[in-house]
């Protein structure tokens, strides 16, 4: 079935892919979102482990979403991994070293003898869902804006900036999308939480602090839409793979593919929907339709990065040294086997949506949690 | 591409994976073991009803989420430090190595990530039987999540199913099934897991050993005791024989490897086996000395454990180093040679595609294809350098199957005492069960010290040296993120012993 597909279809289905993992990681970091409104949310320790207890749940499929992004990104754009990973390098272990402190921090953060203190492991889930969330929409920025970076023939990467991958941190675009990203995640938590946990007081915090960051982060997100339907973008020659600088590409990008207009704009109505919904509506489902616009919407911007001959991972240091869903990718055999591999997706979503609806039947109550095994909780 | 080697970096990134490795292999085996005892001790529980099992099942699930949380944060460094520290290697072999850790993701990791949440919190939640299958299902999902690692690094150790693309200087996949069930691959996953379910059993024995000498829940230790010594020792077994097949494997596919394990430097028919030996330091490759100060040989042996055969051949480093014609084997200076000629090949099909010269593309290729075998000799200066560091892989091989060995008995005695109902009375006993828990992470670092270090220069078996796999960084670049991860992973590991002796020391009460 596959094997029957040209390499280039293998490829745009693959960056599809690899979109909608990438989108669904979006949607997960309600959890990111959720670990920074730890601070300001809860106001007595009972109702922080209430919201530390429901978001932590839910932590782990946020995670394995992002080392499922990577690996897919491995195996479809070997050359992305290689090329971002080793070059881009402080910027990436940053990233890994604020999802080492989230991986202990639940189960730790309440264990006596666990050396450094609640506060710490608190401090840490914080970092996870603010600085962590920062630099992979700066990372992601650069989709857009470019890297400093070369190839040589053999496609190995030297990278042409001091500070490896951080310089990305200092472009106003990709710090807009980068805070756009903490604070929307910061909406999608506070969502998620006013549907997971029964609680008078925090549910009506939930509904506020989702209006609040949708406001905070809308500045954010209004630079980002100008900037990039103003910016000049990189295109592909398709007859020759020549790279070139194009005033208004990603602009051109959303006219050409008038269905990824059609996702932004719907996934953003949906977004919008749901926290007005949720604060003025007294809708407590919120999330799904938050959850299912920021699918959209990453999609929506993954397209604009990679279809219609544009190089996705852009270099301005070397412009022919920039990477294509075609130059970047495994080969059609690799492909071909991938997405059989991919055809299990399906099934597994469906065991994940199976389980959560049966773990979330019930909304998480203060009581709930104090039947349970102190031993158990975060 | 030599030109751009710096090998203190790259010596500096070897330790930084090394110690990543080291650290994450502290958490792992205890997953992949414990992970079947808690669904042993559920499914008990659910058979009997009765609830002192289900009340035995939390207290290890207790220690089993702590354990598994600090596996998944040093796990992740070590996905991504194959792009961050080693991004020639991503990108020349990604297009097979990539496939693997991709299925890893789809069919591991999300088993247990959403498993991991019902069998923790699902208690008041699910069903009965709903609860147990989730309990499976993480056992099934860690060890999966193994199998697919494990056929990633059989395929660095035997790099089968794969051709190589001179216009982009990689290599490609050509038969994912022959990747999947490589010898190696296969020899890998069964030794490691079930060295993982020993490690885990030997766990629960110490710890259970360790509540009976304090004189506290005397039931729930003997109980625990006796499932993971049955399941320990049947899984000793398989380890010992998934062992002698990892040895086969090695003999034909890495015999540098079996050689240093051995300290073999030169070959003979038959060639022992030493069980005890204290190496010369002085030894070196081809200066026709002993390597041995002392030693204990078993003649034969080591023939019939390489070849199945009593009188066969095994090659020592010498003649893996300097050739044997009467054996058929070529010197890795010959090698050497024409690993040049493959590299040499390989830039002259380049510079003949890029000026558009037919002719010497397809002399280029002739050249390139009649010696691409042995392309990654071509990054090696002296012969000498595909010899891995003997000393520390005979040591550690010694190391590794005498606890082994020692476990084994431990695990033995505490089955029959407990059998006996006399486990109590023995103390000696019982303080060697709580020792045994250092003895068996001992023994299974040791384990990925022969398999890693014992395939030095290679990061792919023949194909790709450490020095040519690694990312173009500075020294300085890696040195710090060593120390950072140093840094972190300690605190984090004894912050996780600490927490765990809190949770031994409080027991199962509560649960």
């Amino acid at each position: 079935m596959f094997g029957q597909l040209a390499l280039s279809q293998l490829q745009q289905l693959w960056w599809l892919i690899v979109s909608v993992v990438g989108s669904l990681f979006l949607m997960l970091t309600f959890v990111q979102g959720g670990q920074t409104l730890l601070f300001t949310l809860p106001r007595s320790d009972r109702e922080r482990l209430l919201l530390v207890n429901s978001i932590g749940r839910k932590w782990e499929l946020t995670f394995t979403t992002l080392v499922l992004f990577g690996g897919a990104l491995f195996a479809a754009f070997p050359l992305f991994y290689a090329t971002s990973f080793g070059g881009a390098y402080w910027v990436w272990i940053l990233i890994l070293f604020t999802f080492v402190g989230q991986a202990v921090s639940y189960e730790y953060r309440r264990k006596p003898g666990n050396l450094l203190g609640t506060r710490s492991f608190d401090l840490f889930l914080f970092l996870n869902g603010s600085v962590g969330l920062l630099l992979i929409g700066a990372a992601v920025g650069t989709f857009f804006t470019g890297s400093n970076f070369s190839l040589n023939g053999y496609n190995l990467v030297t990278w042409q900036h001091p500070l490896r991958g951080l310089e990305a941190a200092f472009n106003p675009f990709n710090v807009a999308l980068g805070l756009f990203l903490v604070f929307h995640a910061r909406v999608l938590g506070a969502l998620y939480l006013l549907s997971n946990i029964e609680h008078d007081g925090l549910n009506q915090r939930c509904r506020q602090a989702g209006f609040i960051n949708l406001l905070l982060a809308l500045p954010f997100l209004l630079f980002v839409l100008f900037r990039l339907v103003t910016m000049p973008g990189y295109a592909v020659d398709p007859a020759t793979g020549s790279v070139s600088l194009e005033a208004g590409k990603y602009l051109h990008n959303l006219l050409a593919m008038p269905a990824v207009l059609g996702l932004l704009l719907v996934g953003l109505l949906l977004v919008v929907w749901a926290v007005v919904a949720g604060r003025f509506l007294g809708s407590r489902r919120g999330i799904w339709f938050a959850g299912l616009g920021t699918v959209l919407v990453g999609l929506a911007l993954f397209s604009l990065a990679g279809y219609n001959d544009t190089a996705f991972y852009p270099s301005k240091f070397d412009l022919q040294s920039s990477l294509t869903i075609h130059n970047a990718s495994s080969s059609h055999y690799t492909l071909t086997v991938m997405s059989y591999v991919a055809l299990a997706v399906p099934f597994v979503l469906a065991y994940i949506a199976y389980f959560w609806r049966l773990m979330d039947a019930r909304p998480l109550t203060l009581e709930q949690l104090e039947g349970e095994h102190s031993h158990d909780l975060y | 591409m030599l030109e751009q080697i710096d090998f203190t970096q790259v010596n500096w990134a070897r330790a930084q994976f090394a110690l990543t490795a080291m650290f994450h292999w502290i958490f792992v085996p205890l997953t992949l073991g414990l992970s079947f005892l808690v669904a042993f001790f559920e499914s008990i529980y659910v058979k009997t009803g009765n609830l002192e099992w289900k009340r035995l099942t939390r207290f290890w699930m207790s220690l089993f989420a702590i354990n598994f949380a600090i596996g998944v944060a040093t796990g992740i460094i070590m996905e991504f430090e194959f792009g961050t520290n080693w991004s020639n290697y991503s990108w020349m072999v990604g297009d097979i190595f990539g496939a693997p850790l991709a299925v890893e993701g789809i069919f591991a990791f999300f088993i247990e990530a959403t498993f991991f949440a019902v069998m923790f919190f699902g208690w008041d939640r699910v069903s009965q039987k709903t609860h147990l299958f989730a309990t499976w299902m993480v056992a099934v999902g860690s060890n999966l999540s193994a199998l697919w690692i494990l056929v990633a690094n059989g395929w660095m150790q035997l790099p089968v199913g794969m051709t190589f693309n001179p216009d982009l200087a990689r290599f490609e996949m050509t038969n994912f099934w022959a990747v999947l069930f490589s010898p190696v691959a296969i020899s890998k996953f069964t030794h490691t897991t079930a060295s993982g379910f020993m490690l885990a059993s030997v766990f629960v024995i110490g710890v259970s050993a360790w509540f009976l000498l304090k004189g506290r829940h005397l039931q729930l230790a003997k109980r625990s005791i006796l499932v993971a010594a049955t399941f320990g020792l049947l899984s000793g077994l398989f380890v010992a024989f998934s062992g002698d097949e990892a040895a086969f494997t090695n003999a034909h596919h890495q015999p540098m490897k079996l050689a240093a394990m051995e300290s073999l430097y030169a070959g003979g028919v038959p060639s022992g086996l030493i069980p005890f030996g204290i190496l010369d330091p002085a030894k070196q490759p081809g200066d026709g000395k002993d390597a041995f100060l002392l030693k204990v040989e078993v003649p034969g042996v080591l023939s019939l454990l390489a070849n199945r055969v009593l009188t066969s051949f095994v090659p020592g480093i010498d003649d893996l180093l300097y050739g044997n014609p009467q054996q058929g084997i070529m010197s890795t200076g010959e090698k050497i040679s024409r690993g040049k000629l493959a590299v040499a090949a390989l830039a002259s099909y380049k510079e003949a595609k890029q000026s558009g010269d037919p002719a010497a593309v397809e002399i280029a290729l002739g050249e390139l294809r009649a010696n691409q075998d042995y392309l990654g000799y071509g990054y090696l200066e002296r012969a000498e350098e595909a010899v891995p560091p003997v000393a520390l892989t005979f040591y550690s091989f010694r190391a590794m199957i005498a606890l082994g060995t020692v476990l084994m008995l431990v695990m033995l005695l505490f089955f029959y005492f407990t059998w006996k109902n006399r486990i109590a009375e023995q103390r000696w006993l019982l303080r060697l069960g709580v020792l045994s828990i250092f003895l068996a992470y001992l023994a299974s670092e040791m384990g990925w010290v022969v398999a890693e270090v014992g395939r030095q220069p290679w990061a792919i078996q023949n194909l790709l040296p450490v020095t040519v796999a690694n990312s173009n960084l500075t020294a300085g670049t890696v040195q710090a993120t060593f120390f950072l991860f140093l840094a972190i992973f300690s605190t984090l590991l004894i912050a996780e012993i600490r927490i765990l002796l809190k949770q031994i020391q409080t027991g199962p009460e509560g649960h």
